[in-house]
C-alpha cells in the first residue's frame, strides 16, 4: 500500500475514496497497514490482523448466518478459501482465521446434511445401530477429503474407518472435538454426513459403553429419602452472620494430584 | 495446525517478563498466594470491581422494578419503545397456535422443551440464530454437582451462598444442589461423554470457592458436549424449531396471563403471531451490551431480549447491578482478545502472576475476587504487561500444569485451549498466556420462584435470563447447572400449567401502557429494544448507509 501515513484512506465498494471517520469501534490503526480479499469473489480492503469474521464487519457485512460463538465452538463459520495464485482450497473458521493479503474466500454456514432421528434408548452400541440409521457409512471410499478439509484438525476418516468396524469407543473418542461445521459432508465424495455419524458414536458409547456412576446412584437414593433435607433446611434459616462464620471457616479439600487415570492418559474417554 | 518453529509470538519484552516468569516457577509450584480473609475481599470488592466503579449505574425509571439501578447499557434497552406498534399490530390471525412456546435455543430453551415435550405438551421453540447458537456451546470448564461420598448437596449450598455474597433467594439455591445430580443422571442415560474414571466414577475437580471437588467436565467441551446432545434429541424427538426466528414482544390476555410472543423471522423480516398457553424466555444473558466497553466472552446474540419482552410484560428484575466478569480473558493476542479461557486453568494449578513473575492472589478465589485483584494489579499497581495494541493483562502460568500434573496434561484435559493458542502460535504448554477480565455473566435478571415462573402468569424464565440463585456472584460450573435445572422444571411445569389454562383474548395493552409510562419519563422514541443482534459494523459504513431506500420500493 502506497499511503501509510495517519490519515488513511481506504476503498469503498463503489470505488470512490473517503476518509475513515474518528471514533471508530472498529479501529483501522493510523498505521494499519490494509490486505486484500475477495469476499465471494469481491475485493474489500482490511486491516491486517483481523480474524476473517471481523474483516466482513469491517467491509460493511452485517453477519446473521455464518456467525455465531465468535469462540470456535459453534461451527457457524466454516470458510472455505485460496490464495492468490493458488488452486489449492483451505479451510478455517471465520471467528478464529486472520484474514491474508490475496484471500478469495466464501463461507459455508449450513450443510443440507441427512440426520437420522433414533430413539437412543432403544439403541445398543453397536455397528448395527450406525448401519441402520447411517446406511451411507459404508460408502466411504478412504479419500481423506474430510480429515484435509476438518478446521478442526481431527482425524475424521479414521473415526469413519472405526464407524465401519463398528468400534463405537474408537468413534467417539477421535471425533471428540468436533464442532459440527458441516465442512467434512460438503467435500465428501460418499455422502456422508460424517458428524451426525459421530454423534450417534458418542452418544452410544456414553450411555452404554462407560460404566455407569455408582456414586452418583447412590447420592440420588439419598436425596429421595431426604437425607440432606434438614440440613438445608437450617441453612435455609440461618441467618447471614452464622451463614458468614460457616462458610469462611469450611474445610477446603485439598489440592493434590490427580488421578492415576489422567496421569497415564488413560480416562475413559 | 502445528506451532510455527522459530516464530516467537511474543514481542521481546514480552519475552523478557516471561524469562521471570520461568525463573520463579519452579519456587512457586507448591506454593499457592494464601487466600484473603473475609474483610480483604470486601475491600478489594469495593475498590476495584467494576459493579463498584463510580458513575456506571443508573435508576430505572419506569416499569416494575422503578428505582432500582442498572447499568447504562442495560437501561438503554429496557427504557425503550417496542420494534411494533402495539396498538396498530394486527393480532387476529393465529400463525402458530401451541401449548408451550419456548423461547430461546440454548442448553436452557432446549431442555425446558425436551421437559414440555415429554409431559405430553405442544410445543414451539423458536431461536433468532440457530437451535444451539448460545452460551451454552461456549462454557468449557464443567458443570458443579455433590455426588461424591465426602461431598453434599448442604455443601455445595454453603459454597453457592457464600461466593454469591449471602444474596442467593436460598429456595432457588435449594433446588439447584438438590437437583444437581438427578441432572447428571439425566446427562448419564441421554448419552453425554463426561470424564470418567474406568470404573464409572466421574472425574472431578475444584472450581473457584468450591470446597469440595465437584466440576464435572467434558474434556473442555463440557457445554458444547451438553448442547450438541441436547440439539440432537430435540431433533429426535420431533419437537417443531423455528431458527433465525426471533421474539420481538410477548402476548398477554385479557386476563393478564402472557399469552404467547410476535415472532419476527430474522430473515425475510416477516411477523408471526404466536399464540400459547405457557410460554418460557430462555434467551440468556447480556454480555454483547459491553457494558464499561469490557471484551465479552459470550455468543454473537447475548443482547438480553428476554429481560426487554418480560419486563415490558411486567416481570420485576433482581440483581440487575452485578455482573460477572470472567476473570481470564485473553487479552494477546488481538484476534482472541476477550475470549474465555477456562477457569478449568486455574482449577488444574495455574497460577497468576504479574509482570515480575510473582503472584498476587490465590488462584481460585472467586471470580469476583479473582477479577477485582487483577484490575488492581494492572491499574493501581502498574504491575500488568500492556500489549502493542494497547491492552494491559497478567500471566497464567500454563505451564505449571504440566509441572504438577505431568506432562501431556494440558493437551489431554484442555484441548480446545491449546487448540485456541496454537492458532496464534502459541504453545500454552510452554509459555504462559495474558488474560485481563472479560465480561461473562449477567448475575441477576427476571426474578423467578423454584418452580422457574415470573410473577406474570403462565411466564416462564430459565437460566441466564433469571435472577436470584446465584445472589450476586456465580460460581463456575453452576450456569450449566443453573440452565438445566431450571430448564427442566420450566418444561416440566410450564407443561403441566398449559393444561390447566384457556387462553383469552390477545392484547398488547401492556406494552401500549408501557410506552405511555416512557413518554411521561421523557425517554426518547428514538430508544427501539429488543436489539437483537449487534452491529459490529463500522460507524463509516453506517454513514453511508443513510437515505437507503428499499429495494424494489417505486
Amino acid at each position: 500500500m502506497a499511503d501509510k501515513k495517519a490519515k488513511r484512506r481506504t476503498k469503498n465498494p463503489t470505488g470512490k475514496t473517503s476518509q475513515a471517520s474518528k471514533g471508530s469501534t472498529v479501529v483501522a490503526e493510523p498505521q494499519t497497514e490494509m490486505v486484500r480479499i475477495y469476499i465471494m469473489g469481491k475485493q474489500y480492503e482490511v486491516p491486517k490482523g483481523l480474524t476473517i469474521q471481523k474483516a466482513l464487519e469491517y467491509a460493511g457485512m452485517r453477519l446473521l448466518r455464518g456467525c455465531g460463538c465468535r469462540g470456535g465452538f459453534c461451527g457457524a463459520c466454516g470458510t472455505v478459501y485460496r490464495t492468490e495464485g493458488d488452486y489449492k482450497l483451505k479451510v478455517a473458521l471465520a471467528c478464529q482465521t486472520v484474514v491474508e493479503d490475496g484471500m478469495y474466500l466464501t463461507q459455508i454456514p449450513f450443510y443440507p446434511g441427512n440426520k437420522a432421528a433414533y430413539d437412543i434408548d432403544k439403541l445398543s452400541p453397536t455397528l448395527d445401530s450406525i448401519v441402520q440409521n447411517y446406511p451411507e457409512v459404508m460408502r466411504c471410499v478412504q479419500c481423506n477429503t474430510c480429515r484435509k478439509v476438518c478446521p478442526q484438525d481431527i482425524e475424521v476418516m479414521q473415526y469413519i474407518a472405526a464407524a465401519m468396524r463398528g468400534d463405537i469407543a474408537r468413534l467417539a473418542d477421535l471425533s471428540f472435538d468436533c464442532i459440527m461445521c458441516g465442512l467434512c459432508a460438503s467435500r465428501c465424495p460418499g455422502e456422508l454426513v460424517q458428524y451426525y455419524i459421530a454423534i450417534l458414536g458418542r452418544r452410544l458409547y456414553s450411555k452404554y459403553m462407560m460404566p455407569r456412576a455408582q456414586h452418583l446412584a447412590r447420592r440420588i437414593e439419598e436425596i429421595q429419602q431426604g437425607k440432606f433435607d434438614k440440613e438445608i433446611q437450617e441453612l435455609m434459616t440461618m441467618n447471614k452472620e452464622d451463614l458468614k462464620r460457616l462458610y469462611d471457616t469450611r474445610d477446603i479439600e485439598p489440592e493434590e494430584e490427580l488421578g492415576e487415570a489422567i496421569r497415564l492418559g488413560e480416562m475413559s474417554d | 495446525m502445528p506451532i510455527q518453529p522459530g516464530v516467537d509470538p511474543y514481542p521481546e519484552y514480552m519475552r523478557e517478563s516471561i524469562k521471570k516468569v520461568e525463573a520463579t516457577r519452579s519456587k512457586r509450584i507448591h506454593q499457592d498466594h494464601p487466600m484473603l480473609s473475609a474483610d480483604e475481599k470486601l475491600d478489594l470488592l469495593k475498590k476495584y470491581h467494576p459493579d463498584h466503579k463510580e458513575g456506571e449505574l443508573v435508576e430505572i425509571k419506569v416499569g416494575p422494578s422503578k428505582g432500582e439501578k442498572t447499568f447504562k447499557e442495560v437501561e438503554r434497552i429496557i427504557q425503550a419503545y417496542s420494534r411494533i406498534d402495539p396498538k396498530s399490530f394486527d393480532l387476529s390471525q393465529i400463525d402458530y397456535d401451541v401449548d408451550v412456546l419456548v423461547i430461546g435455543g440454548g442448553g436452557g430453551g432446549s431442555s425446558a422443551a425436551l421437559l414440555a415435550h415429554e409431559a405430553g405438551a405442544k410445543v414451539l421453540l423458536v431461536t433468532k440464530l440457530r437451535l444451539g447458537d448460545a452460551n451454552t456451546m461456549m462454557a468449557q470448564g464443567g458443570i458443579q454437582a455433590a455426588d461424591k461420598e465426602h461431598d453434599s448437596p448442604a455443601r455445595h449450598f454453603l459454597d453457592v451462598i457464600g461466593g454469591g455474597g449471602y444474596d442467593n433467594f436460598p429456595e432457588l439455591v435449594k433446588a439447584l444442589v438438590l437437583d444437581a445430580p438427578h441432572v447428571m443422571d439425566w446427562l448419564q442415560n441421554l448419552g453425554t461423554m463426561f470424564d470418567k474414571e474406568k470404573d464409572g466414577t466421574y472425574i472431578t475437580i475444584h472450581g473457584g470457592g468450591t470446597s469440595r471437588k465437584r466440576m464435572h467436565a467434558a474434556r473442555d467441551y463440557s457445554g458444547a458436549e451438553i448442547m450438541r446432545t441436547l440439539r440432537d434429541e430435540v431433533r429426535n424427538r420431533g419437537i417443531e424449531v423455528l431458527e433465525f426466528t426471533a421474539a420481538i414482544e410477548l402476548l398477554k390476555d385479557d386476563k393478564g396471563q402472557c399469552a404467547g410472543a410476535i415472532l419476527y423471522n430474522m430473515e425475510t423480516e416477516e411477523h408471526f403471531v404466536c399464540r400459547a398457553k405457557t410460554t418460557i424466555i430462555a434467551t440468556g444473558g447480556a454480555g454483547r451490551l459491553h457494558v464499561q466497553d469490557f471484551p465479552t466472552t459470550n455468543h454473537y446474540g447475548a443482547t438480553a431480549d428476554g429481560l426487554v419482552l418480560a419486563y415490558r410484560a411486567g416481570a420485576p428484575f433482581i440483581y440487575m447491578d452485578a455482573i460477572q466478569y470472567h476473570p481470564t480473558g485473553a487479552a494477546y493476542p488481538e484476534q482472541i482478545l476477550g475470549l474465555l479461557v477456562t477457569e478449568k486453568v486455574r482449577g488444574l494449578g495455574a497460577q497468576v502472576l504479574n509482570v515480575d513473575g510473582e503472584q498476587f492472589i490465590y488462584p481460585l478465589e472467586t471470580r469476583d475476587v479473582e477479577s477485582a485483584a487483577i484490575i488492581r494489579e494492572c491499574k493501581d499497581r502498574g504491575k500488568g504487561v500492556t500489549t502493542p495494541t494497547g491492552m494491559v493483562g497478567v500471566w497464567l502460568d500454563s505451564p505449571l500444569i504440566e509441572l504438577k500434573h505431568g506432562k501431556g496434561t494440558i493437551k489431554r484435559m484442555l484441548p480446545a485451549m491449546v487448540r485456541q493458542y496454537e492458532r496464534c502460535n502459541i504453545d500454552m504448554t510452554k509459555d504462559p498466556i495474558l488474560i485481563y477480565p472479560t465480561q461473562h455473566y449477567q448475575n441477576g435478571g427476571i426474578k423467578i420462584n423454584p418452580d422457574a415462573e415470573s410473577e406474570v402468569p403462565n411466564l416462564f424464565i430459565a437460566g441466564e435470563a433469571s435472577g436470584g440463585v446465584h445472589g450476586r456472584n456465580r460460581l463456575m460450573g453452576n450456569s450449566l447447572l443453573d440452565i438445566l435445572v431450571f430448564g427442566r422444571r420450566a418444561g416440566r411445569n410450564a407443561a403441566a400449567k398449559a393444561k390447566e389454562t384457556t387462553i383469552g383474548k390477545l392484547t398488547l395493552d401492556h406494552v401500549v401502557s408501557y410506552h405511555n409510562e416512557l413518554k411521561q419519563a421523557g425517554i426518547s422514541e428514538d430508544r427501539i429494544s429488543p436489539m437483537l443482534l449487534p452491529d459490529y459494523r463500522r460507524p463509516e459504513t453506517k454513514e453511508r448507509q443513510k437515505g437507503q431506500i428499499p429495494l424494489g420500493r417505486v
